[in-house]
């Protein structure tokens, strides 16, 4: 059985290392590869040998005119009659492997770029424009199987990963519904839904004396959703979107263990993304992906290959959260300077921070600084984190809770590594509780995303031009649909059922 | 509880056995009898009333949007309808011709009498086709097969497979105002007896509600002060066979009711059984009473009434437009406030019905019940309404009785191919929530199901099945042949752009849409919007003058070549997801990682493809994957 499409995706668990994997399979890969991957010696990826690894970048084609931001464009094909000018990407090492023997049975190449989320979605936003679909959870490992190239146990597990991973991205999709992206491509796609529902009554009901818009005015609307349809596309082009995680603080008085907190987080997420510097020189922010579930949970079964399929997947439906951690490292090592400025430090990360990680020392009895902290969770999202269990205590949670009657009181002992299990299921509990609203949607998906937005715009643009040409209606209607099935991808399909709901409540039909 | 009747009884049995008995003479009844019989099967169809075969319950009209594709794609397939209107129809219309050939349709006004009278007359000239007066009380079931039915008069006719097309007689209740009362039409009975049968085989039962309108004398309506709708000029035919309509059509009329027929109506909203809560079934949103339309839509001052004959040799006009179920005396004043009607005598009044319907989730994509072996069930007791799409599923049902009884493959189209399959797909694979209606709306592949080609479509299938007879087929070849000669005539004949040529009279129209800048074939010209087939041919008559449906063909093939195109594209997509089976008896059970409201409804659904699972409300395409690698895992493991 053959597959007509080529399916790309990140292929590698979030943050192993310091490489990522992005992966194309089907039979436009090398095809897509040569698109999008320029080597210094100018070689096409058409002419690699199977199974070598070469170096180069991957660029994204500008429009003639637009030079690419800092650096001259490097790798123009003298040949060419135009100048062509690319915005280079990343650096990476391209893996060609020809079918037949490859894990899908079908062409596969592979990008080995930089690890971190922000350049892999870079690579694999470059790979979906040059004519790559994003991969169904699962589906590389489904076309492994169809091909003949998974045996019956290895499918049996992927069925299982697939299917725990499905309740999982429902849950999180809940959760994305209540995001800014959701709301607006809601919006759009009920504009086109009720366009479409004139235009589709007006061919189904000609007898009716009803007032169906006109074809200007069905023009007309087409181009304001356009319009607002771009407006969202370019924002999400910008990435803007993709770099905003949530902002979560670790606070508390010197000693209790931010640091250690924070390297056990990182470390036991082995998701270290970025580094980026703090605005304040002694803030230090690191963003992690805080798994939705353990990954032993999504299944570390022996299917090697398969794994990072998952990952991957895990990645595209919103399955992490990417957290931005902020460790108040600063106000430990000024202890010394007035205290003012200390306290103005402070605020400024609470300003910042969506989330507080409040750390306390159950060795010790709670001192000013600490009752001080106490207080401000009660305005904020907040866990309060009993430390230092191992030792004799002093301090008990009951001690927390008389001030912080509503917040989660987690013990812990980080350097044992206790308590940090239950620690990171109280924020996830909290991040995909009802109280917490996320600001917009998650990093990768956003790729998903803008993908259904182009094609949506497509739909649209054809609408409008098949509108402009005095199409038929039945014609006009093939691009809505179009339109608005892309957009259903986002926020789930509407219907012919919900098509024909408008109608009946919008126009009074029947004889 | 009702005692099963078993053949070890001492009951009699008809000395005839059947290879398909029919209950119920209705369009689906007719159609399913026809069809089984000319595919060589001895066959039965029995009703309550034999004078009531065919008969059109609601509104004196067959096809219109949707239904009209539905009226010529029974007619490719060898059914009845398109040939029995076409022989009986008192008007003609084509509707949306303004618009692009995949919406354009045929509707005709029917002389509701003629049409039964010529539908029963082609039943009784059928071979094979025995026509019984009978009420049925009971179907005959033993270990999970139908044997046949028992008759009110204790007989039992038995049968290799039975169809039940009851429409709306099981459990039928009509309401007018506050009164209520037994019956499957106004003035017969409902089958009473046979619904118990029906309930005690444990099929889920649900309840739908439609309605009719009052129907008044013509010598008692001032026609003048209404606009008047004639038919087409050059009436088209609905059957392919049919060469054209001879008969003299006649007008129908257009009137309005007006915020003295709101008022009135307001008035006496607690007076109808609609809204006096006494009617629990769900009415249709597309065919509303008067009384919804006068709630629903407040703000509107007028509702249109058409004014329809219900036949040549009859007084009797429908009031299409005013369904009601309000009291007599309301009804009375409601028409008289209308335009025109001011005198007018009601023959009929309207009411609303109420009636069991079997929810078709409990079919196969066959019409066969998935809880009793051969046992179909086609027609409004599926919860359709309409003429035609009872007579589709009839023709269906029918077809597929007769070859479970010759032990062939079953014949089930799919969504790419006939609306008739978007009907059946969407009954046995969705949930019903008020009376099913078609609208072009719901095929995905409106473009490629049209009017114009049904015959391209299905004729060969029909043929292949044994229900296209020799006369009709060769006119399709010859028909075919036609339009790909004249469609390569016109790839191949080159217009050049040489000044002699250019000054012809007949290019100099021609040029107004464009300029020709390098030879152009014809058929590269015809895709100008603004051109049309008839220019074009100007320049280069086909040697043979062309029937009309020649020339419409190719215009359409040609010019809407693009668009058809890409939905072959989405068609190849989905026929892959189609045609891959799941087998009748697999256990969804054994399937890790479905959602339990997915592992649920296809437990429930059984779906017979991938295809029909995806349509499933409430399954995912994960779902649809992991279904997929389970069902390959199998068949490499068989």
């Amino acid at each position: 059985m053959g597959f007509d499409d080529t399916i790309a995706a990140i292929a590698t668990p979030r943050g192993e290392g310091g490489i990522g994997i992005v992966r194309v399979s089907g039979s436009r890969a090398i095809d897509i590869a040569c698109q999008v991957f320029r080597s210094p010696r100018g070689v096409s990826p058409a002419e690699l040998p199977t199974h070598t690894l070469t170096y180069g970048h991957v660029v994204s084609l500008l429009p003639a005119g637009d030079i690419a931001g800092d650096r001259p464009p490097r790798y123009e094909k003298k040949t060419d009659s135009q100048p062509r000018h690319y915005e280079q990407i990343d650096e990476v090492l391209l893996g060609v492997m020809r079918a037949p023997k490859t894990y899908t049975a079908e062409d596969i190449v592979e990008f080995n770029c930089h690890g971190g989320i922000v350049p892999l979605t870079a690579v694999l936003e470059v790979v979906v424009k040059a004519g790559a679909r994003l991969a169904e959870p699962g589906e590389f490992t489904k076309r492994a199987f169809l091909n003949g190239r998974l045996d019956l146990a290895q499918a049996e597990a992927v069925a299982e990963l697939i299917g725990s991973k499905t309740e999982l991205s429902r849950k999180i999709a809940l959760n994305a519904l209540e995001g800014k992206l959701s709301e607006n491509v809601n919006h759009l796609s009920d504009r086109v839904a009720g366009l479409l529902a004139e235009i589709e009554a007006s061919i189904d009901f000609p007898e009716e004396e009803l007032d169906f818009m006109k074809v200007e005015m069905q023009h007309q609307t087409a181009h304001t959703i356009q319009a607002d349809l771009t407006r969202l596309l370019e924002t999400a082009e910008e990435g803007r979107l993709i770099k905003e995680g949530i902002n979560v603080a670790i606070l508390g008085k010197p000693n209790v263990g931010k640091s250690s907190l924070l390297n056990a987080l990182v470390q036991r997420e082995r998701a270290i993304v970025t580094d980026i510097p703090g605005t304040t020189r002694d803030t230090i922010e690191e963003t992690i992906l805080l798994m939705l579930q353990e990954p032993t949970a999504i299944g570390r079964k022996n299917v090697t290959d398969e794994e990072d399929v998952i990952f991957c997947n895990d990645t595209k439906s919103l399955g992490g959260i990417p957290m931005n951690l902020i460790d108040t490292a600063g106000i430990r090592q000024t202890a010394d300077i007035v205290e003012q400025e200390g306290v103005q430090r402070s605020k400024a990360v609470l300003d910042k921070a969506e989330f507080l990680l409040l750390m306390f020392d159950a060795s010790q009895p709670l001192a000013e600084a600490d009752v001080e902290l106490l207080q401000t969770a009660n305005s904020h999202q907040a866990i309060l984190i009993l430390n230092k269990t191992d030792l004799p205590i002093v301090t008990r949670p009951e001690a927390l809770r008389e001030f912080c009657p509503e917040k989660r009181v987690v013990q812990t002992a980080i350097p044992e590594g206790n308590g940090l299990d239950a620690l990171k299921a109280a924020i996830r509990e909290a991040l995909l509780g009802d109280a917490f609203v996320m600001g917009d949607s998650p990093i990768v998906t956003n790729a998903r995303h803008q993908d259904a937005l182009r094609r949506a715009n497509q739909g649209l643009n054809d609408a409008i031009e098949s509108l402009a040409n005095a199409m038929p209606p039945e014609l006009v209607a093939v691009d809505l649909h179009i339109s608005l099935d892309a957009l259903g991808d986002i926020v789930g399909k509407t219907t012919t059922e919900d098509i024909l709901d408008r109608i009946f409540s919008q126009f009074c039909i029947g004889k | 509880m009702i005692t099963q009747t078993t053949l070890t009884q001492r009951i009699a049995k008809y000395e005839k056995r059947y290879d398909v008995i029919v209950v119920g003479a209705g369009h689906a009844g007719c159609e399913a009898a026809l069809a089984a019989a000319r595919m060589g099967c001895e066959t039965l169809v029995v009703t309550i009333n034999l004078d009531t075969i065919a008969k059109m319950s609601c509104n004196p009209a067959i096809g219109g949007l949707a239904k009209g594709h539905l009226v010529k794609e029974i007619d490719a397939l060898g059914g009845e309808m398109a040939k029995n209107i076409d022989k009986t129809g008192i008007q003609f219309r084509r509707l949306n011709t303004k618009k692009g050939p995949a919406v354009r349709a045929s509707r005709a006004q029917a002389d509701k009498k003629a049409y039964q009278d010529e539908m029963k007359r082609v039943l009784e000239t059928q071979e094979r086709l025995d026509i019984k007066q009978v009420l049925v009380e009971e179907l005959l079931v033993e270990d999970g097969r139908c044997l046949g039915i028992l008759s009110q008069t204790k007989t039992a006719y038995l049968a290799e497979t039975v169809i039940l097309t009851t429409g709306t007689f099981l459990k039928g209740l009509i309401h007018i105002g506050d009164i209520s009362y037994s019956a499957g039409r106004a003035g017969e009975s409902a089958a009473e007896k046979l619904s118990e049968s029906f309930l005690s085989l444990g099929f889920e039962i649900g309840r739908l509600k439609t309605g009719t309108p009052p129907r008044v004398n013509a010598h008692t309506v001032d026609f003048s002060v209404m606009d008047i709708q004639p038919g087409d000029e050059d009436p088209g035919p609905f059957s392919f066979s049919t060469e054209r309509i001879t008969q003299p059509q006649l007008p129908c009329y257009l009137t309005h009711t007006n915020e003295k027929t709101h008022q009135l109506i307001r008035e006496n909203l607690h007076r109808s059984a609609m809204y006096s809560g006494r009617i629990v079934g769900i009415g249709p949103r597309y065919c509303p009473s008067i009384e919804d339309k006068v709630v629903r839509f407040a703000e509107k001052t007028a509702h249109q009434v058409f004014v329809e004959p219900e036949g040549r040799n009859t007084d009797e006009i429908y009031l299409n437009g005013i369904s009601a179920s309000l009291p007599e005396d309301v009804q009375v004043a409601m028409v008289h406030s209308i335009s025109g009607l001011e005198n007018a005598e009601i023959m009929r009044f309207g009411y609303a019905v109420e009636y069991d319907f079997a929810p078709a989730t409990q079919l196969k994509p066959t019409l066969e019940t998935k809880q009793v072996e051969n046992l179909y069930f086609a027609g409004q007791l599926n919860g359709t309404t309409g003429y035609e799409e009872a007579a589709a599923q009839g023709l269906m049902a029918g077809i597929n009785a007769a070859l479970k009884v010759q032990r062939k493959e079953p014949f089930v189209l799919d969504r790419a191919q006939a609306y008739i399959a978007v009907l059946i797909d969407d009954l046995v694979s969705r949930d019903i929530r008020e009376p099913y209606r078609m609208f072009t709306s719901r095929a995905e592949y409106r473009l490629t199901l049209r009017e114009d080609n049904a015959d391209l479509r299905l004729t060969e299938l029909g043929r292949q099945i044994g229900l296209v007879d020799d006369g009709a087929y060769r006119r399709f070849q010859t028909k075919a042949a036609q339009i790909q000669s004249e469609r390569a005539r016109l790839q191949q004949t080159v217009l050049k752009p040489t000044p002699e040529r250019l000054s012809s009279a007949v290019l100099a129209n021609i040029l107004e849409t464009g300029q020709l800048k390098q030879p152009t074939s014809l058929a590269e010209l015809l895709k100008r919007p603004a051109l049309r087939y008839e220019q074009i041919a100007r320049l280069a008559p086909p040697q043979d003058a062309l029937p009309p449906a020649v020339k419409e063909q190719v215009e359409i093939q040609i010019k809407y070549h693009g668009y058809i195109q890409r939905q072959q594209r989405q068609i190849q997509q989905f026929k892959k997801l189609e045609n891959f089976p799941i087998p009748e008896a697999f256990d969804y059970a054994d399937v890790p990682g479905l959602k339990i409201e997915a592992r649920e409804k296809l437990a429930r659904i059984r779906p017979a493809s991938i295809g029909q699972a995806s349509r499933l409300p409430g399954v995912s395409p994960a779902d649809i994957s992991i279904l997929t690698v389970m069902l390959h895992q199998q068949k490499r493991n068989v």
